[in-house]
């Protein structure tokens, strides 16, 4: 409880300060979070990002194909589909 | 600790490669990317032999490559993506053979990003402009012209962004000289990140998307997106446009559209044209497993097009579009051949196509035909309603081929690559072998090999037969200067010549005017038509016309040694004496009137060959019993004066000088060595001044036990020298580098170059009684690879303690073995099907074996004998089981009789890894270890990924648990467990009690087993969290760790610590402690980092040369074989690192990476020294180098001397 009060008052802060420059920046790098992100964006972010660097590194997309026995193309394919959804649909939203 | 960083065998794996005329010369060429380094191949056409041109470090990581060329260009360039942030276009600069960077354009951060573009690179075919691409939201096109001058420009970068857009594939369009377009794959996640239904995630679509870049304006606009299949992956360039002189049109435009199962060709405006992707139609097949484009090459002739798809199963289509101007008729696709699956396809001009695969050796293969009029079914669009579009949410029928051997095309060159390298050991099995050998377990699937590497280059024998006696040197001699290959082999025996004519057979001949009664020492072709002979009575020189005048020895005296070359001859008496001769305007061998005296009996002469438009070589090195070297002038003015004196460790057994280019000394000219061989085996090798005949540059290298020989030859058109002790070695240029290099073949007492019509470059030698010719047909490689085949992924390999085998483990993931499929085949027969027979039984090494959906393994022990190279046993796994784990363990219950422990597990799942059970099976050695027999299975409920021999017992990690097992009637007995590691144990060492556990994600745990109470507790972990993939005990205290993301680092245990622990008999005090940082209560410390750039796979702690310090050595998954090597002393430490420094600002990565955040991408780099690039320093332009030098200190020579001195005392490389 602490931490989510303490993230708002952030939040509340940077709203007279910085937020139109800070939402600039979000539009600008995907990925990067900010106060109030709910952990399945966090964790959707974090595949997103982790996939897409599998894909870039050569040696990890290798790897996965030696390991589950499947060629690379498929193993990018693969990769590169999981990301529209690497772990599942958000959760309900609350009304409140 | 200081180590210092030294890859000893690049990359091989090939992860993309183009192809263009990048020279400039009517020829073309392909750069492939290894991933970290650049490689420049040029196929020649006439041979169909590939040779490597350059291969360059680029110290990042290569993630997309493009070839474009400017419009009415003839020269070919290439743009590099990289992790590097910045987009790159290199030239290739034929005069110095290197990769020259035109442009560097800065566009983002460095790494492997998300929305950092590099992954993805699309050219205009008309050169006219470049897209690059992230994963996700950013594209960037520039634009290329030229100025002026003609020189290439790069414009700044016009955005084509899409936020929320998951990019699969871009390529360019063909459009004439309209606007250049793009088309884009994408995924646009924004509602499916929205809706916590599911239903827009099911319901988005994948949308291609035209991006134009209108040079009018100078912005790129979004010109068309419209949704396509789902389950779209690739796309490939059709070509389109008109030329200007006609108004036909080369191609419809637009793209294909490579789906799951289909093929759809797609353009703005126009109809679709869908097809099946036919499948292959064997009994075992599941229809309705997907099958997806890998890769896809198009190749234009003259007036016409095709394209070339390859599944991922390696199978070839041919795909044609029938057009009428810009409107497509329809769109075939029919069966072509099945290669390798390959990373990228490049269809040569001169009718080749260039496989590189994804793993394994890539293949030239020749055109044969193109499949025009065979009797293969050809699907086309016409033959569905609508063009196969009438629904494209429904599949069409599926359609079929038959696989067959290939048909049009022929294998024409093969490159071999070792890559991936799964596991490997390093020992001394071979019997003769001074040094090491690296085995390797390699390759992918059936096309899996277990390779056995050495040091040193491939012989090629081509003709060896017996001789009626033991000669003691060889000659090949031609006739004439102009003549192109010898004519005469002339075999010295103890008391005789014999002379052999080269034509059509060898056999000998009597009337050459030589001398047949004496031994020989010196054959040379001499003038323009003479031949000379020197025997220890005297010179014969034999005239065209076979007249012979002869010089003959003084009474009492005989020649003991002897130098020639074309224009001038040596001689040295037994009296210590030397005589000079030198051919004159006439063809007349003159002797100079003076004899030098040389006060002690000479051992050894030489002489360079005359050089081009002189007269003379002014030189003359003397060895002489005294221990020295001599250096005598023979220039006309100060003839036979002594100019310098080098005085030996031991007398002089041979004396070669040479004229060779080394770049790292002088980039233009070649140096002139003089390379002394000793009698105890050593070679000195220095530079001889050729202004005032100063000896400098001093360095020694033991080639063996026997005294030196050393011989002149010609490698490929340059001066090579052959040292020949209790090994062979070859001297030579290659890419204008020095290379010193055994030769893998039986001692050759005596060699010769060779050059006759079948054998141009060869080379002759005798061993023994033997005669022998042969060539050396792979310059430049340093490890000569002997490989036998296997049937499955190698996962992992162990040595027996007293016998030779090797006990190899191989498991392949989605596949059906050969027992389950033949169970299959026996269902349907007696279902009534009827089997096709020859497509059953297709090599699985072409065609891969029937594939099966996950959780189905197939899996087999094997037990090698890596001497002979050969399978010995081969224990098939069966009911689905698959082996992961394996350890030779003396079982102290049974009186420490050895057991093979093979850690199995059934339908086994990897992500999540899941098995329905593990087993442990226990095999007893039969048959002197040649032969297995089962003994018990004992189950367990995960994984068993790592095991090991522990105090007689078995230690095995059971996914998230250690365990220790004793061995029982009929399983083995837990006895104790420790499940409180983080995810699974895929590494397991020990020395003492200790017991050193690597974690798939936790990095290393040092755990303890304490037996007065039983227990099993971790004292020590890692601070950091470290995926590792190998481990290195280095001491009792130290382990080498490698990462899944190409680190390798050092750790060390507090010795403190350690003996606290040591001390401890309870284990008490352990367990009472309280853990630091939610793991163990002590730390390891890190002590050295250093990124590699390629998963390493496994780390030994050996030394490779005889009698050489021990170092670590690595093998990676891409192929690469490094070594880290301690420093011996503080100097070299900061020596080495204050060149290392220099280098980093005077060598700029080729893709723009910097080297020190490249080296130290995830962690910093620590107590590394980045050896590759301070090899680099032999490339650098001369001022540069001696600036570099002058600021240690230091010569240019020095420098390359320590750096020379670091490779061949640690690996002898």
């Amino acid at each position: 409880m602490k931490r989510v009060s303490h993230s708002f008052l952030m939040a509340s802060e940077l709203r007279y300060t910085a937020n139109t420059q800070l939402e600039h920046l979000h539009a600008r790098y995907t990925g990067t979070g900010h106060a109030d992100l709910s952990k399945h964006d966090w964790v959707t972010h974090q595949h997103r990002d982790t996939l897409a660097s599998i894909v870039g590194h050569p040696t990890l997309t290798s790897f996965l194909a030696i390991a589950d026995g499947q060629s690379i193309g498929r193993i990018k394919f693969e990769m590169t589909e999981k990301m529209l959804q690497p772990c599942g649909p958000p959760p309900q939203k609350d009304d409140d | 600790m200081h180590l210092y960083n030294l890859t000893l065998q690049p990359p091989t794996a090939t992860t993309q490669a183009i192809v263009g005329n990048f020279s400039g010369a009517r020829q073309q060429e392909i750069i492939v990317s290894h991933g970290t380094r650049l490689e420049l191949l040029r196929p020649d056409v006439q041979t169909g032999k590939i040779s490597t041109v350059i291969a360059t470090d680029v110290f990042g990581s290569i993630r997309s490559l493009a070839a474009f060329r400017l419009t009415g260009g003839t020269k070919d360039y290439a743009i590099v993506g990289s992790d590097s942030g910045r987009i790159i276009i290199l030239d290739y600069d034929p005069k110095t053979s290197s990769f020259v960077k035109l442009h560097q354009e800065t566009y983002g951060k460095t790494g492997a990003r998300r929305i950092v573009p590099g992954q993805y690179l699309a050219t205009d075919p008309k050169g006219r402009s470049v897209m690059i691409s992230s994963m996700e939201k950013a594209k960037l096109v520039y634009i290329l012209n030229r100025d002026a001058a003609a020189n290439l420009t790069i414009s700044s970068p016009l955005e084509a962004h899409k936020a929320n857009a998951i990019i699969h594939h871009i390529v360019g369009l063909d459009v004439g000289f309209e606007n250049p377009m793009y088309a884009a794959l994408e995924v646009d996640y924004t509602e499916s990140d929205q809706d916590p239904t599911g239903q827009a995630f099911r319901s988005t679509e994948k949308m291609l998307t035209y991006y134009e870049l209108d040079l009018g304006l100078n912005h790129v606009v979004r010109k068309w997106s419209e949704p396509t299949d789902k389950r779209a992956n690739l796309l490939v360039q059709v070509p389109g446009g008109q030329l200007a002189s006609s108004d036909r049109f080369d191609g419809p435009s637009g793209v294909l559209v490579c789906c799951e199962d289909h093929i759809i060709y797609r353009h703005m405006d126009a109809r679709q044209h869908r097809v099946p992707i036919p499948r292959r139609n064997h009994p075992l097949e599941d229809p309705n497993r997907g099958i997806i484009i890998v890769t896809a090459v198009m190749h234009k002739m003259k007036g016409a097009f095709f394209f070339l798809l390859q599944s991922e199963d390696g199978d070839l289509y041919k795909v044609t579009i029938e057009h009428e101007e810009e409107e497509v008729r329809s769109l075939k696709i029919k069966y072509f051949d099945t290669v390798p699956v390959a990373s990228s396809l490049c269809i040569l001009k001169s009718g080749f196509l260039f496989v590189a695969s994804e793993f394994g050796n890539h293949y030239l293969y020749q055109f044969q035909k193109l499949g025009d009029d065979d009797n293969e079914p050809e699907y086309s669009s016409t033959s569905y309603p609508s063009f196969g579009m009438s629904d494209p949410s429904v599949a069409l029928p599926h359609a079929f081929f038959r696989p067959r051997a290939l048909e049009n095309l022929v294998v024409a060159d093969e490159l071999e690559s070792i890559d991936p390298i799964i596991d490997s050991k390093v020992l001394n099995v071979l019997p003769n072998s001074d040094a090491p050998q690296i085995f390797t377990a390699c390759g992918r699937g059936p096309r899996s090999t277990f390779r056995t590497l050495r040091h040193g280059l491939e012989v090629e024998e081509s003709v060896s037969s017996e001789l009626p006696g033991i000669p003691n040197a060889v000659w090949t001699t031609k006739r004439r200067e102009d003549d192109e290959y010898d004519s005469y082999i002339i075999l010295s025996f103890v008391n005789g010549t014999l002379v052999l004519s080269i034509g059509e057979t060898i056999e000998e001949v009597q009337d050459t005017g030589f001398l047949s009664s004496a031994p020989t020492l010196a054959v040379q072709q001499i003038g323009a038509d003479a031949l000379l002979q020197v025997h220890p009575q005297g010179i014969r020189h034999v005239l065209a016309d076979r007249r012979v005048n002869e010089w003959r020895v003084p009474a009492g005296k005989t020649i003991v040694s002897a130098t020639t070359n074309k224009r001038q001859v040596v001689v040295a008496l037994s009296s210590a004496e030397l005589v000079y001769f030198e051919l004159d305007l006439d063809g007349q061998l003159n002797e100079y009137q003076d004899r030098k005296a040389m006060g002690s009996t000479v051992l050894a002469l030489s002489i360079a060959e005359v050089p081009e438009g002189r007269q003379r070589t002014p030189f003359l090195a003397v060895g002489c019993e005294d221990q020295t070297v001599r250096i005598i002038s023979l220039d006309p003015e100060t003839t036979l004066e002594a100019i310098s004196l080098q005085a030996l460790t031991a007398p002089a057994s041979s004396i070669c000088i040479a004229d060779m280019l080394d770049a790292s000394i002088n980039k233009t000219q070649p140096t002139m060595f003089v390379n002394i061989g000793l009698q105890n085996g050593v070679l000195l090798r220095t530079v001889l001044d050729p202004t005032n005949g100063q000896l400098t540059d001093t360095r020694t290298r033991f080639l063996g036990t026997r005294p030196i020989r050393l011989i002149r030859v010609q490698i490929q058109r340059n001066p090579a020298i052959l040292a020949l002790s209790s090994r062979s070695w070859l001297n030579y240029t290659h890419q204008n580098l020095m290379h010193f290099t055994p030769l893998i073949f039986e001692n050759f007492d005596y060699a010769w170059s060779f050059s006759a019509e079948l054998s141009p470059e060869g080379l002759i030698g005798i061993t023994g009684s033997t005669l022998r010719i042969f060539q050396i047909p792979k310059l430049g490689t340093k490890l000569k690879q002997d490989s036998m085949p296997l049937s499955y992924t190698p996962r992992k390999f162990i040595t027996h303690p007293t016998n030779h085998y090797f006990y190899m483990i191989e498991g392949d993931h989605r596949v059906l073995g050969p027992e389950a499929a033949a169970n299959r085949l026996d269902e349907l027969r007696k279902q009534g099907q009827t089997i096709d027979e020859e497509v059953v039984d297709l090599p699985p090494e072409v065609f891969g074996r029937p594939k099966a959906p996950a959780g189905t393994w197939a899996s087999c022990i094997r037990i090698i004998d890596p001497i002979e190279a050969k399978t010995v046993a081969l224990i098939p796994l069966d009911c689905n089981e698959a082996a992961f784990s394996i350890a030779v363990v003396p079982f102290s219950a049974r009186g420490g009789e050895l057991h093979l422990v093979v850690g199995t597990a059934a339908d086994t799942l990897i992500s999540p890894r899941s098995c329905s059970s593990g087993f442990l099976r226990t095999y007893k050695f039969t048959e002197d270890g040649a032969n297995l027999e089962f003994q018990h299975k004992t189950e367990t409920d995960d994984v068993p990924l790592a095991l090991l021999a522990f105090q007689g017992r078995l230690a095995a990690g059971v996914g998230k648990a250690l365990r220790i097992y004793e061995i029982g009637k009929k399983k083995l007995l837990r006895k104790v467990e420790n499940k409180s590691f983080g995810s699974a144990i895929v590494s397991l060492n020990t020395q003492g009690s200790r017991i050193l556990v690597g974690d798939m994600q936790e990095s290393v745990s040092f755990a303890v087993y304490k037996p007065p109470e039983n227990r099993l507790l971790i004292f020590a972990d890692d601070s950091q969290p470290r995926w590792v993939s190998a481990v290195a005990m280095v001491d009792y205290n130290t382990i080498a760790v490698g990462d899944r993301f190409g680190n390798v680092f050092i750790n060390r245990l507090d010795s403190k610590v350690s003996d606290q622990v040591d001390d401890d008999p309870t284990g008490a005090g352990i367990l009472h402690e309280k853990g630091q940082l939610m793991g163990a209560p002590h730390k390891t410390k890190m002590l050295a980092h250093f990124h590699v750039g390629d998963l390493i796979t496994s780390i030994h702690k050996v030394s490779l040369v005889a009698g050489g310090r021990e170092i670590l050595l690595y093998t990676c998954l891409h192929g690469t074989i490094g070594i880290l090597v301690p420093f011996v002393s503080k100097e070299d430490v900061d020596f080495i690192s204050t060149l290392e420094q220099h280098m980093r600002t005077e060598q700029s990565s080729l893709v723009g990476r910097d080297q020190l955040s490249w080296r130290g991408y995830y962690v910093p780099v620590k107590g590394v020294v980045d050896g590759d690039l301070c090899e680099t320093f032999a490339r650098l332009p001369a001022p540069k180098q001696s600036s570099i030098a002058g600021e240690l200190d230091r010569t240019v020579g020095e420098v390359l001397k320590k750096l020379e001195q670091l490779r061949t005392t640690t690996s002898g490389f």
